[in-house]
């Protein structure tokens, strides 16, 4: 979906500018090729590889079978050996038929060769819930895949971000994971978050991996998150500036590297963290935010941190349950209501 | 193997039932969609695959099985479900997410469980086939009665779960069928873009058991072959792959443009549609006439109001139950 404002300035979903990255790289560099299922003709189920068959074709724009290990092993295989593939596992829910090949082999071939053998790919994945489609569909597992060492991972909030993350995903001699979330695709049917679709440059530049942005400045509390979590984070924001509160809004962008600096300037400013995460709850991003801010000073902060994150529970088909499960920006205004009382 | 009569017209019942099933589902499905097609919204939100085409797979498989015998579903599970015997109140209210559904609303419709009749289905590709034989497994095990049939897409003949799951139950020699309903297309690929042979009943070679295919979505066809493998597992004499040509008379979920079909090959279809085929059949051989067809079509219409009167009715589960039945 492309719309053009009255200033002139072009707007793109996220999907557009991840085709539109991936479609320049392509031009580029001969290396670069798509695999995935339904990434062909259809352009992909959720939109991010629209018009990369008509223009390069069946060769380079590669509809797989229902084959995860063997597609995303042979991303692992053509990326060391030269080529710079980029993979679409549909949904990250179903990195379970096929983790080997992504956590044993593209995490790690770098290390074990003794940094002799590059992986130079990006798999692409989905993620995210809110429409009812239940917990083999619905997840995010940031959280699972940042925890595992020799692999990057991005997770963008908004086109600008995403464009610019896909280009420097396709430089990178490094494996990098791209967590695009559902509800950010621009794809009507999955309800679409406005937010996310923002001006774009047409020329092609990149962002760099592992820096977060402070979206919004403050100094009462920082709200940290990432994907779909910013945007509850900016309107929760915007209710606390109602009530005369000054939040700052910290979109991470990276979850590995993780600028843990930009995470520690922000915190120290304001005093409070609360961290906002649709990924589980236990074991997983909200924990290590934390953890990253008060290991490093424990007295920077005026009440315990907080967390907005999905309950330990598969999640849920009815709406009633998983619209009452996932973080809001009313839950993000609560914690903070909360941490002022105590 | 021939049905009996009492068979041929349960199977035409289930069949009719299936899709009238289906039918409502995508007119509820639809309230609340329209004019802007959004997949949270209306009384049944997510992903729907509907099962209009597939209803011989069915029952030409589940004629022979019994409540005790266990079936593996996928993500397009209806016209199996309603062929095993799956509850279809309970069945029903899952797919709209209510108190009185099989899981409480939970599962939605891509994860239906009746442990009375054993049927249980998933949303991943190729991975009904594990639990498949892992049941045969326990029953033989267990000494105890009953077989288990693996439904799946041609899709999912080219996952790792099925070459796996096949050789453990050839090598082990389990009671354990495994069926594959070809629609000729997962998602928008079609099966020879992604399938190394034209058809999958000749992987069956690779792990030295039977592989049968069934040409032209034929209800007694199917019947037939599902009957010799099953009795075959029955008496213990080790799994069989069988393959059988299908149709998909819908879109891959609802809200599928479709525009990867080939011009004409849906109103192609449609007119093979298995069920006024089947009638026809009936008709001829003087099995049903105008009559007891239509007492039959309006029995299983009300059946189908009934359970979705019976969904409408029933309330969510607060939202807080989403916190249990994580354990036991
Ligand atoms: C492991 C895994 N990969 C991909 C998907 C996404 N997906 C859902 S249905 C489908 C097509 C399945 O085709 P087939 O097995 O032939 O069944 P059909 O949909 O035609 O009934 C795909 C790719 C999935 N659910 N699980």
């Amino acid at each position: 979906m492309t719309t053009t404002t009255s200033a002139g300035t072009r707007k793109l979903t996220i999907a557009r500018a991840m085709a539109e990255a991936t479609a320049q790289e392509m031009r580029n560099d001969p290396r670069v090729f798509v695999m995935g299922e339904d990434i062909g003709p259809l352009g992909g189920v959720f939109g991010n590889t629209r018009g990369l068959y008509d223009e390069f074709g069946p060769e380079r724009v590669r509809d797989t079978p229902i084959s995860e290990t063997a597609f995303i092993g042979a991303a692992v295989g053509a990326a060391s050996d030269g080529m710079r593939p980029i993979v679409e596992l549909m949904f990250v829910d179903f990195f379970g038929v096929c983790m080997d090949a992504i956590y044993n082999l593209m995490a790690k071939n770098t290390y074990f060769s003794g940094g002799k053998v590059k992986v130079p790919m990006v798999l692409m994945t989905s993620t995210g819930g809110g429409y009812s489609d239940a917990g083999q569909h619905s997840q995010c597992l940031y959280g699972t895949f940042a925890h595992l060492p020799g692999m990057k991972v991005v997770a963008p909030s908004n086109a600008y971000d995403a464009k610019g993350l896909m280009t420097a995903a396709i430089h990178d001699d490094n494996p990098v994971v791209f967590m695009y979330h559902k509800s950010l695709q621009g794809m009507g049917w999955l309800g679409t978050e406005k937010g996310a679709t923002v001006p774009v440059p047409e020329e092609s530049y990149t962002l760099e991996i592992g820096k977060a942005a402070v979206v919004r400045e403050g100094h009462d509390v920082t709200l940290v998150s990432l994907a779909a979590g910013v945007h509850h984070c900016l309107r929760a924001a915007q209710a606390l500036e109602d009530e005369g509160f000054s939040a700052e809004v910290v979109d991470l962008r990276s979850l590995v590297p993780l600028d843990r600096e930009t995470l520690r300037a922000s915190v120290a400013k304001t005093g409070r963290l609360i961290v906002v995460d649709e990924d589980y709850h236990s074991f997983g991003v909200s924990g290590e935010i934390i953890a990253s801010v008060v290991e490093h000073d424990h007295a920077c902060l005026k009440a315990a941190p907080r967390r907005v994150a999905y309950p330990d529970i598969p999640i849920p088909f009815a709406p009633t349950m998983e619209q009452w499960a996932l973080p809001n920006a009313d839950k993000i205004v609560d914690a903070f209501h909360q941490m002022m009382l105590s | 193997m021939q049905p009996t009569t009492e068979q041929r017209l349960w199977m035409y019942r289930h069949m009719v039932l299936s899709r009238y099933l289906e039918e409502r589902i995508e007119s509820l499905y639809m309230e609340g969609k329209t004019p802007v097609f959004n997949m949270a919204k209306g009384p049944i939100p997510g992903e729907m695959h509907l099962s209009n085409g597939q209803e011989p797979c069915a029952v030409g498989v589940c004629a022979h099985l019994d409540p005790e015998d266990i079936v593996t579903a996928t993500h397009r599970p209806h016209h199996i479900a309603v062929a095993k015997g799956v509850d279809l109140d309970a069945m029903v209210a899952e797919i709209f997410g209510k108190a009185t559904g099989l899981a409480g609303g939970r599962g939605g419709h891509m994860h239906l469980f009746d442990a009375k009749v054993n049927f249980s289905c998933s949303g991943i590709i190729g991975e009904g086939l594990g639990p498949a034989v892992g049941a045969a497994l326990s029953r033989k095990l267990q000494g105890k009665p009953g077989v288990a049939v693996a439904f799946m897409g041609e899709g999912a003949a080219n996952q790792g779960a099925f070459h796996e799951a096949l050789n453990l139950a050839a090598v082990w020699q389990l009671p354990v069928v495994f069926v594959i309903e070809d629609n000729a297309w997962g998602i928008s690929v079609a099966k020879q873009a992604s399938t190394a042979v034209p058809r999958n009943d000749r992987r069956a070679a690779a792990y030295d058991m039977p592989g049968v295919h069934v040409a032209d979505n034929d209800v007694e066809a199917i019947f037939s072959a599902a009957g010799e493998a099953i009795a075959r597992v029955r008496e213990g004499q080790g799994p069989t792959l069988i393959e059988i040509e299908t149709a998909r008379l819908a879109g891959h979920f609802m809200g599928d443009g479709e525009d990867y079909r080939p011009k004409g090959e849906k109103e192609g279809l449609k007119q093979r549609d298995p069920i006024p085929r089947y009638r026809k059949q009936l008709l001829d051989a003087g099995l049903l006439d105008d009559a007891s067809d239509d007492t039959l079509v309006e029995g299983a219409h009300a059946r189908v109001e009934a359970a979705i009167r019976f969904a409408q009715d029933s309330e969510f589960l607060p939202p807080e139950a989403a916190l249990e039945a994580v354990f036991v």
